[in-house]
């Protein structure tokens, strides 16, 4: 028997989410200083055992803000993948599971779709809907249901022809009982999949957008906004930036290497 | 020819429908242009008569009609920022200067990711793979305005390699130019190399478990012979339908990126347009935008049926 190989990607990617969610919700009730906090002193402080990531233009505390931030960023990514993934499996159970010309009508359309960054659509979206943290939330959510549909989509089709969901038909279970009982408990693994990668896009579009100034307003506060506002000083106080930099760059690690492990898992 | 002809029609269809769109979209914005271009200046008989004259008082499918004839002819109006300008001036200048940094990054991803990804499916499952894999992780992990600042911060301000914020356009100086793009495609390239090599290393790998490696391998023929004369050849031809979407996430990465080294670029002019409302410009850029990518997607289509004529019988 070939000896089972470690899955290291799972591994790190569960232990670098878990530092993230924690710093997130702990962030939500308790930062090391307030995160509005001033203290013209502390200007561009450079990083200290008080201050670890320093502090900003203002001499607010880098770390109490981007554990502030953190939890706006994720907010957003979870509210985003939240609406692709209840709308994205009722659209591709009902497409997958009835075919006909709803089918085809949403396959075209995700094709087209497919075919632009999430970071462009989700401009051409702010554009007509002006910048701000729910329409950044409303435009990535609608963007991302039609790749959430299609995983869920293929899945059905790929399971609705196998013995047991027949035998259940037999049986006299209803459609929807097949749908979520018999068939969405075995998909769960691409549609986690799936989502992580869905989450990743959601992070990267938000904080590109807040970077911009059309996504999150202040004072409100974000990774990207943070960036934003820390490029001005890049020269006197680099921590500035690359402290939030990092943030963003281990939220997206962790769920991409979470969902690549659970690729590897499946594919045993 | 029939296939020719089917994606033909298939491109008309999708640009029409995508012009409608965009028109529609804008149009139904809340808000009178007429109100926007005049400003502080407005009084009900001169809006009346802007409206008139930029043709806001016809119907919505007139008004898509001439739009559209204009768009043909490279005539988007007006911008409301900057009284008296065409939208298309505006956009000639910028469309070069995205150009030259597309181009750039696109060659770099190419040169990078292309070994990276035959040597991960070649050394499949040992420690170099491992580390290309993680290499490819971290560096998907960074978003591309973060790791242009990085760049800005040691290339620019620490090491003097390039001035930020001092863009040359290339019509003043195309090698100053190309020389301040340098790093701003590194910054678009290098978050986007690693979808390439995943892509390859897959491809490789499913190439070389068909049956015609194996007789190749049956006649007597060496691992690097097989590899390099017949699994790269057919490896390389997915690749192809895959530099669409490369094309596409470069032109995403560049808006960002853009805004960060200053590159006067499409980009630019597009978040600018967005903060102000100038909507004849966001509209024509977003049009502009669209329409390269579905164009690219046409021609990667039209290219993979010469490389594989297995798709026309499909």
């Amino acid at each position: 028997m070939k000896r089972k190989k470690w899955n290291y990607n799972l591994t790190i990617g569960l232990i670098l989410t878990t530092i993230v969610v924690l710093m997130a919700v702990v962030g939500h009730f308790w930062t090391p200083y307030g995160p509005t906090d001033m203290n013209s002193m502390l200007k561009n402080a450079a990083p200290s055992l008080a201050h670890p990531f320093g502090n900003d233009n203002f001499g607010r505390d880098i770390l109490s803000r981007i554990m502030n931030g953190m939890g706006t960023t994720c907010f957003v990514a979870l509210c985003t993948v939240g609406i692709g993934v209840v709308f994205g499996t009722i659209i591709g159970a009902i497409t997958g599971f009835f075919g006909g010309w709803l089918d085809e009508i949403v396959m075209r359309l995700n094709d087209a779709l497919s075919a632009f960054p999430s970071v462009l659509l989700a401009l051409i979206f702010i554009s007509l809907l002006g910048p701000g943290r729910n329409n950044i939330i409303f435009a990535l959510g609608i963007l991302f249901i039609p790749s959430f549909a299609r995983i869920v989509r293929s899945e059905i089709i790929r399971y609705k022809e196998l013995e047991f969901v027949k035998s259940a038909q037999v049986m006299g279970a209803g459609k929807l009982r097949i749908i979520f009982v018999h068939i969405l408990p075995n998909a769960l693994v691409s549609m986690l999949t799936s989502a992580t990668v869905g989450f990743n896009n959601a992070v990267l579009a938000e904080a590109s957008m807040s970077y911009l100034g059309l996504g999150v307003q202040p004072p409100e506060p974000s990774l990207g906004l943070m960036l934003s506002d820390a490029q001005a000083f890049l020269q006197i106080a680099p921590w500035y930036a690359i402290f939030p930099g990092l943030t963003i760059v281990i939220i997206i690690l962790g769920f991409s290497m979470i969902s690549e492990g659970l690729r590897v898992y499946q594919a045993r | 020819m029939k296939y020719m002809l089917k994606k033909i029609t298939t491109l008309i269809i999708t640009l029409l429908l995508v012009s409608v769109v965009t028109f529609v979209a804008f149009s139904v914005i809340p808000g009178d242009p007429a109100l926007a271009k005049l400003g502080t200046y407005a009084t009900p008989e001169r809006v009346e008569a802007l409206r008139e004259e930029m043709g806001l008082n016809k119907s919505l499918p007139e008004r898509y009609i001439d739009w559209l004839q204009g768009a043909v002819h490279g005539d988007f109006g007006e911008s409301y920022q900057y009284a008296g300008v065409p939208v298309s001036e505006l956009i000639n200048q910028r469309l070069q200067v995205t150009a030259i940094l597309a181009v750039m990054s696109f060659i770099i991803i190419l040169v990078i990711a292309i070994p990276m990804g035959i040597v991960s499916a070649r050394k499949e499952g040992t420690w170099i793979d491992v580390f290309i894999n993680l290499f490819t992780q971290v560096t998907m992990a960074i978003p591309a305005f973060f790791l242009g600042m990085v760049l800005t911060y040691f290339f620019g301000l620490t090491l003097k390699f390039f001035q930020p914020g001092k863009f040359v356009m290339p019509q003043e100086n195309l090698g100053a130019c190309i020389r301040y793009l340098i790093f701003p495609a590194v910054a678009i390239a290098i978050p986007k190399i690693a979808m390439v090599v995943k892509f390859l290393r897959n491809s490789v790998l499913s190439e070389v478990k068909k049956d015609y490696v194996r007789t190749a391998y049956s006649k007597g023929n060496r691992t690097k012979k097989v590899l390099y004369i017949h699994v790269f050849q057919n490896a390389l031809i997915p690749v192809i339908t895959f530099i669409a979407m490369v094309a596409a996430e470069i032109l995403a990465g560049s808006i960002v990126v853009e805004q960060v080294f200053s590159v006067t670029g499409m980009g630019r002019l597009l978040v600018t347009a967005i903060s102000n409302r100038d909507y004849p410009i966001v509209q024509a850029v977003v049009l502009y935008i669209t329409v390269i990518v579905i164009v690219i997607n046409f021609i990667v289509d039209i290219l993979y049926q010469f490389v594989d004529p297995r798709v026309r019988t499909e």
